[in-house]
């Protein structure tokens, strides 16, 4: 939006504004239905990016106690309470692993995907005085909430491989693409989060619902029980969860044993790509009124 | 004629009024708004656009506004409280979208729409000068580089690692704006920046828009700061109820501006004599704010004598009424009292009945600027006798158009603002004091 000059230094104005007369004229319309991404614009308020997911991340544990240890503390107690209850007293099957290794894994990623999606459901709202008083591409908001559940579950994967150690597990050669699931379920977040966070500007109703949607969320998704323990004739389906693909994935990556579903993989990967250009659309469509209505 | 920089064309804004209030939508609005949308798309009455903003629940904030701007220009925008002034730069630095017509800018804008945005106070100070800066629009190497002016601009170096949640009120103020102040767009909108803070500040801030103004770069300027406007904008817009009433040379519009502000509350009449405020003896027909024309005005130049008029019903021969009036100020203060006791033809005499017309006339550069709310009562002395007495009966606005205040830019401190005569003169020349109790003075 602002003059294609700004990718440059910023000159001293007397030449700036000789300049700028060759600037093109930016217009402010009323709101229309199908709206460009623009993605380029994303990339010329990369650093305002930036700033925003540091400001997160640093605000995040302020004046706590336990601080960064937080991010430690909740994955491992889920961790040690599935172990108990359901690996322990109910016996579910986890392909072999030791159970508190297998359920440990899926939950750093399974963490990382529903902190990031509750910190960009109420991205929007929360910077109403942001989104009310300065101009710069909305996308920067969700995009960079995101980036507080990348931080955590890099913090929570420490303990993940403690446990590879404890239990003997060597380090296998697909532990390399383990990050790239990382990347995934942020995407798979992100994809969730701006449909969520464009909604919650007009219904704040969207707050409410998301922490008891992630919950369920969390059956849905093979985090406590292997995608094997769902019948055959199911698992395709089960491929419509992005995160279903994405958590066998880190899995498989990390713990190096087993194959791979690409079956499974490929229907998450194309379900987030296609919410996640869906939601683009859909955010970039009613950013247009953001200031009037949250 | 140099090229233009801002073109606002035909611009309209509404604003939705829900049922709770003007801001949330129910789920219900929508899924009725849904389903009557379809229907016309399949009746083939759909208008094509994406929801337009219709019907009783609008509000429309701005109707029809067009205007261009040059570039080096340095527009004033002034108008009332709800006048759209707001809304209007919000569409300029494209914050919201208009409903209808377009707004066309060229150049980087930079909009300051209040003081502190961006800033987070669990973050310190130094965090967030790189914060609101980002916020703001600036590149991270512009704010490195401007990082030492910004701070000493907003004296806060010793506090420069501390949380601004622990800054006074004054600092964290002061370090806001130094951080906006150093913002170097070609377009700068600044909407009533200047409305908060002390009086130095307020001096500051003003000086930074006048650099900003002498550097070549296209200003907005929105403010209810009369003599700001006068002294910085060249060109003052005038809006009233989102219209466009008003553009041209600045002095010209700000007294269009103050002539359009008469509003209700500047005259009070009773008609009728029985239900009129008062008692057997004395009741008040009428209170009015008048201009030296002689008008109902409820705005009052500043450095313009005006009147108070009151009118009342003598009912009993004989009685020696006086009228007397009680002016206080917006935060209250008893500014004065003034009666009628020393009129030559009628002050404290015996009057026959009938009706009676009195009228104060206040100097010009004596009160303050603000808003003045004016008890009148009718009574009489010995014995003390209140027949008649109405509790904020008008209400008047003095405008602050300079005067007394000179070049002085803040705000004028005290409940009046007097124009009093000073008489200074050079009592004794330097060289003709004894040397050594002039260096003492300078010393000091």
């Amino acid at each position: 939006m602002r003059a294609t000059n700004m990718a440059t230094e910023a000159p001293p104005l007397a030449v700036d504004a000789a300049a700028s007369s060759a600037a093109a004229w930016q217009w402010n319309t009323p709101p229309r239905a199908w709206v460009p991404l623009e993605l380029g614009a994303l990339w010329r308020y990369r650093e305002l990016l930036y700033f925003l997911a540091w400001r997160d991340i640093k605000v995040r544990y302020q004046q706590t106690v336990l601080g960064i240890a937080w991010a430690v503390i909740q994955p491992v107690f889920m961790a040690v309470i599935f172990s108990l209850f359901l690996g322990r007293l109910a016996g579910l099957p986890s392909d072999g692993l030791p159970y508190p290794l297998f359920v440990y894994s899926g939950l750093v990623v399974w963490q990382l995907f529903a902190l990031a999606l509750s910190e960009t459901t109420s991205s929007v709202v929360a910077n109403a005085s942001l989104v009310t008083k300065v101009y710069f591409p909305r996308l920067v908001i969700p995009l960079a909430a995101v980036s507080v559940g990348v931080v955590d579950a890099l913090i929570a994967s420490g303990v993940l491989v403690a446990l590879l150690v404890y239990y003997r597990l060597p380090l296998s050669p697909p532990l390399v693409v383990a990050p790239l699931f990382l990347l995934l379920a942020a995407l798979s977040a992100l994809a969730v989060g701006i449909w969520l966070a464009a909604l919650n500007v007009q219904y704040r109703d969207v707050r409410y619902t998301t922490p008891f949607l992630t919950q369920l969320w969390l059956f849905a998704t093979p985090v406590v029980y292997p995608s094997s323990l769902v019948p055959e004739a199911w698992r395709p389906l089960l491929g419509l969860n992005p995160m279903a693909g994405v958590v066998e994935g880190f899995r498989w990556a990390v713990v190096g044993r087993g194959a791979l579903s690409f079956e499974l993989l490929a229907t998450s990967v194309a379900t987030t790509a296609v919410l996640l250009l869906g939601g683009l659309f859909y955010f970039r469509r009613l950013e247009q009124s953001f200031a009037d209505t949250v | 004629m140099a090229e233009e920089a801002i073109r606002v064309e035909h611009v309209a804004k509404a604003y939705r009024l829900g049922p709770q209030g003007p801001r949330y939508r129910t789920l219900r609005d929508t899924l009725a708004e849904a389903t009557s949308q379809t229907l016309h798309t399949l009746l083939g009455r759909h208008n094509g656009r994406v929801r337009q903003a219709t019907g009783r629940d609008t509000v429309w904030a701005l109707h029809d506004v067009s205007f261009t701007v040059a570039q080096g220009e340095v527009v004033g925008i002034i108008g009332r409280n709800g006048a759209g002034k707001s809304t209007l730069l919000k569409l300029l630095a494209h914050i919201t979208a208009p409903s209808r017509g377009r707004v066309g800018v060229r150049g980087r804008v930079g909009a300051l729409l209040e003081v502190g945005t961006g800033f987070h106070p669990e973050l310190t100070g130094r965090d967030n000068i790189f914060l609101a800066g980002a916020v703001l629009g600036m590149r991270r190497a512009e704010i490195a580089r401007q990082f030492e002016q910004i701070v000493a601009f907003a004296e806060v170096e010793r506090f420069i690692d501390t949380p601004v949640k622990h800054y006074s009120s004054g600092m964290y103020m002061r370090l806001a704006f130094a951080v906006a102040a150093h913002l170097e767009p070609e377009i700068l909108l600044v909407d009533e920046v200047l409305a908060v803070g002390d009086a130095e500040f307020q001096k500051r801030c003003l000086g930074k828009m006048q650099d900003v103004g002498g550097e070549g770069r296209t200003v907005l300027f929105v403010s209810h700061n009369m003599p700001a406007i006068l002294r910085l904008c060249p060109r003052v817009i005038l809006l009233d109820g989102g219209r466009l009433v008003a553009d041209g040379p600045a002095a010209a519009v700000t007294a269009t501006y103050l002539r359009a502000n008469q509003r209700l509350g500047a005259e009070r009449c009773w008609p009728d004599l029985a239900t009129a405020p008062g008692n057997h003896i004395a009741r008040l027909r009428a209170v009015r704010v008048l201009d030296a024309a002689g008008a109902c005005t409820a705005s009052v130049d500043i450095q313009q004598p005006f009147a108070i008029e009151l009118e009342y019903w003598n009912l009993k021969a004989g009685e020696p009424l006086i009228a007397n009036i009680h002016l206080y100020d917006a935060q209250g203060t008893y500014l004065f009292a003034s009666h009628d006791n020393l009129e030559p033809t009628w002050g404290c005499r015996p009057r026959p009945a009938g009706l009676y017309r009195s009228l104060c006339t206040i100097p010009g550069n004596f009160l303050n600027s603000g808003r003045i709310t004016v008890h009148a009562a009718v009574g009489r002395w010995n014995p003390h006798a209140i027949h008649a007495w109405v509790h904020d009966a008008v209400a008047f606005d003095v405008i602050d158009t300079g005067g007394v205040r000179g070049e002085y830019p803040g705000p004028w401190a005290g409940a009046i603002r007097p124009y009093l005569e000073w008489g200074t003169r050079l009592a004794a020349p330097l060289d003709s004091v004894p040397a050594t109790a002039a260096v003492s003075e300078v010393r000091r």
